[in-house]
């Protein structure tokens, strides 16, 4: 195993056979874990109000089988109980759910070159906001054998949690599932912490969005704009605040350090 | 445990729109981008997009802004000492319930 190991920005780059991709099914595995826990309890609250809306409880969970999304299926479950158009149904998903457009040109750029047209298809199916920042937070370019793995008990927990809240959530007090609302919100910011502290451009990044998503929830004229068009919202803080990173600070690009 | 015939449409197109939407970049993007404005603007954008998601959905979370806001400082907290999502997530939720059975003797 022939392997280089460089020092390049204080950060220790191994290059040579395959050590720069990560592609163990196990490591995908367990680190989905964590991803299926959260995602039960969550899932867990969206069975629960899917049946308050009328659905049945084989409905709720073929949406969850087939949707894996929280915000987009909390928000498309009334406009199908309603029985509201189709097209209604279609924009609200594309506004709400546009943000995975953004992450998938990211992760597309962290898939190894290996990873062909078939396995993007498949690796797009589970391209959720835990999934992929739990992915980016690898340090090296993942292959598909990872993601793959990675995808699997997030996929349970969603589909399982959503079956179990939808029989049997009206039985829980409301002070249990109060507290696992916030599971999901704990669970990213899980994600972003440990790399505010490594980064401080990045923290400076995470700021600025959180203060122009908190503009649009509590200055008038932005927060009439807020209830209409929620899902732009967080598409506008990121770009907002990625593109004044970007410019004031963009990353190190030397070749010599892609190409490792 | 049914499902309705005209369920079946709205599957379909919800279902759709959100798998074309994370598909189409994906199959479309195979080059490795070289634009540094772009790839700094890719290597910010999961934080950016992350943090506008919590902050401010997550004081509105659990039905009480009091509880939810124990929870985010305790997330915060843990999360700046363990990099477990589910010791993070975990502490969280149980940081919410012992503040509302607080808040519950209390009132």
């Amino acid at each position: 195993m022939a392997s280089l190991t460089l020092f390049f920005n204080g950060t220790i780059l191994v290059c040579g056979d395959k050590k720069m991709i990560q592609n163990s099914f196990k490591r995908g595995l367990l680190d989905g874990v964590p991803i299926g826990v959260g995602y039960f309890s969550v899932a867990f609250a969206f069975g629960i109000m899917a049946v308050q809306c009328g659905l049945s409880p084989l409905e709720a969970l073929l949406i969850s089988m087939t949707n894996l999304t929280s915000a987009g299926q909390l928000a498309g479950v009334p406009i199908i109980a309603g029985g509201g158009s189709l097209i209604e149904l279609a924009a609200t998903q594309l506004i709400i759910n546009s943000r995975y457009a953004l992450m998938s040109v990211s992760l597309s750029q962290k898939l190894e070159n290996r990873v062909n047209l078939p396995a993007r298809l498949l690796v797009a199916f589970g391209n959720t906001d835990e999934i992929f920042a739990v992915s980016m937070s690898n340090s090296e370019k993942i292959g598909k054998r990872y993601f793959y793995a990675l995808m699997i008990a997030p996929w349970l927990g969603w589909s399982g949690g959503t079956i179990v809240g939808a029989l049997a959530g009206g039985a829980l007090p409301e002070i249990i599932t109060s507290a696992l609302s916030v599971a999901i919100y704990a669970m990213l910011v899980a994600v972003v912490v440990p790399k505010i502290k490594e980064d401080k451009y990045c923290a400076l990044c995470v700021v600025l969005a959180v203060l122009i998503s908190c503009c649009f929830n509590f200055l008038p004229i932005l927060r009439t704009f807020a209830q209409n068009y929620g899902g732009f919202v967080i598409i506008i803080c990121a770009i907002v605040a990625s593109t004044v990173l970007a410019l004031v600070h963009p990353i190190e690009t030397e070749d010599g350090a892609n190409e490792c | 445990m049914n499902v309705r015939a005209e369920f079946i449409p709205y599957l379909i197109v919800m279902a759709g729109v959100t798998y074309l939407i994370r598909m189409i970049p994906l199959a479309l993007i195979r080059r490795k981008i070289k634009n540094k404005f772009i790839l700094s603007f890719l290597y910010y954008v999961p934080y950016a997009v992350l943090s506008a998601m919590v902050v401010p959905a997550i004081f509105f979370a659990s039905g009480n802004i009091i509880t939810a806001a124990v929870g985010f400082v305790c997330a915060v907290v843990v999360a700046f000492f363990s990099k477990s999502l589910v010791v993070v997530a975990g502490c969280s939720c149980l940081s919410v319930f012992l503040t509302e059975l607080i808040l519950r003797f209390f009132s």
